[in-house]
């Protein structure tokens, strides 16, 4: 995050202005991950006039970033009319797409409307490791061609390489293509439980070693010593920290109008069909009282070596049950990174639960880690 | 800049108040700017058929205490810089609303 970027961040959190939010259009898809977290059933999602007056109600409360994703954006066939619409409303605008449906025209069409970046997924270089995962023959094909349609407009294109036991081998090809694409390349060892809460699919999760791995590649973290280096402790300013941008400057809107503190915090917070967006923000319960929360409000992880520079995702930790307590699976991240264990880990020595991994951050990394939550900006 | 001088946004842009500044990113390139608060009120006051010249005027000149000469050299300064990245439009005529983004809908 660059010093200017901090310092508007800085300054939407003093005057308390959503500066970043992502839009899912739809959770309809035309691939079906093995590791995706949504329903893909349209179960009654905002109307185009609905979606126009939500983008004219941000742009209004202060939203600057904003990521339009899903399910897959394409499958709205008002796509390019809100598309436009946000672009008038000036947005900087990040797109997440699987790239299938885009052609000629419609790269043309995002080329003209001043998109910020494009965001893909490209599981593997081998497309039968790719199509296995997204269950859609051809799909990494197509992916490809849609990249090269919009590098070839000189659109930002981001390859998010997500990471699972069917390809954890394979992020280095996947590095190769992103270059040979003249794409910028980030990796997530992420898989996240359903929106549902069903954790059935975090046994797709790489593995302790695999994890390890990455951690240890320095042309993914870059300084891999300081990447691992055992943590400093608590001091007085780390327990009076945020523990992430959602609810603070960022937050996360369904195609059905719910708005949650992130997409990967399913707290359900307001929903715009009843009431405005900047009042469900300035006034809902529940993301006031996400914005209490300090790390020394944390029982566990307030007095874990690991507090200050943890990863530890609270949406995560919502999902275990607890919004102030520890994610399980960022405890594994930083044991997987420092080899040192959390006092969560500590304290759950005995389980034989198996090590299932989480997101790792790296800011500093010349490869940034691609970012789940809408906490990056 | 000895005539009238009209100024319009640029469409290739992203922008947004942050209290009494404002952040524009460039489409081209994703650099980041920042407007101060007096920056700020002339970007936001430009509309394609106000003069640079009236805007100084009407809107720096009466909430500040600067003097019409220096204040319109400041915000010529101001608009040449805007206009070398891409931010802004100037024209010695009144500029029409831009025009639609998409030349072709989907």
């Amino acid at each position: 995050m660059s010093a200017l970027v901090q310092e508007m961040v800085g300054k939407a959190l003093k005057l308390g202005i959503p500066l970043s939010v992502q839009l899912d259009l739809t959770y309809r898809c035309n691939e079906r991950c093995i590791h995706c977290y949504l329903d893909h059933h349209d179960h009654g999602e905002m109307s185009t006039p609905e979606i126009k007056d939500l983008l004219d109600q941000m742009a209004d409360a202060g939203v600057f970033y904003l990521t339009i994703s899903g399910g897959e954006i394409l499958m709205r066939r008002d796509f390019f009319e809100i598309l436009e619409h946000a672009r008038a409303r000036t947005f900087c605008i990040k797109l997440k797409t699987n790239g299938v449906l885009i052609r000629k025209k419609q790269a043309q069409l995002i080329h003209s409307l001043g998109v910020e970046s494009v965001q893909v997924s490209i599981y593997s270089h081998r497309p039968e490791v790719h199509d296995a995962i997204t269950k859609m023959p051809g799909s990494l094909r197509q992916s490809i061609d849609a990249i090269r349609l919009l590098r070839g407009h000189g659109i930002h294109v981001i390859i998010a390489n997500v990471l699972m036991v069917h390809n954890a081998q394979d992020y280095a090809g996947v590095k190769a293509l992103a270059a040979e694409l003249d794409a910028q390349f980030v990796v997530d060892p992420t898989i996240t439980p359903m929106m549902d809460g069903d954790r059935s699919i975090l046994s797709l999760n790489v593995d302790e070693a695999a994890l390890r791995e990455v951690f240890q590649n320095e042309a993914l973290v870059g300084n891999v010593e300081e990447f691992c280096a055992p943590p400093p402790g608590v001091d007085e300013d780390a327990l009076n920290s945020l523990p992430c941008s959602a609810g603070h400057t960022a937050c996360y809107v369904s195609p059905y109008g719910d708005v949650y503190p992130c997409v990967q915090f399913p707290l359900p917070s307001g929903n715009v069909r009843h009431t405005k967006f900047v009042d469900i923000w300035r006034h809902s319960p529940q993301l006031n009282e996400v914005r209490s929360i300090r790390l020394r409000d944390m029982p566990t992880c307030s007095q874990c070596t690991h507090g200050a520079t943890c990863t530890r995702c609270p949406g995560l930790a919502f999902l275990e049950g607890n919004m102030r307590g520890p994610s399980y699976q960022d405890c594994e991240k930083s044991y997987a990174r420092t080899g040192i264990p959390s006092e969560n880990l500590k304290k759950r020595k005995a389980s034989t639960r198996p090590l299932q991994l989480i997101q790792i951050c790296a800011e500093a990394a010349p490869v940034q880690v691609a970012e789940k939550t809408t906490s990056g900006i | 800049m000895n005539s009238k001088h009209y100024l319009a946004r640029s469409t290739a842009i992203a922008a947004r108040a942050l209290g009494d500044e404002t952040m524009i990113m460039s489409a081209t390139d994703s650099t980041l700017f920042t407007l101060n608060e007096v920056a700020t009120v002339i970007w936001g006051s430009v509309d394609g058929a106000t003069p640079l010249e009236d805007i100084v005027a009407n809107e720096i000149c009466t909430q500040y205490d600067v003097a019409f000469k220096a204040a319109l050299e400041d915000a010529q300064v101001l608009v040449e810089a805007l206009v070398g990245h891409g931010l802004l439009i100037v024209s010695d005529k009144p500029i029409g609303q831009a025009a639609s983004m998409v030349t072709e809908t989907a």
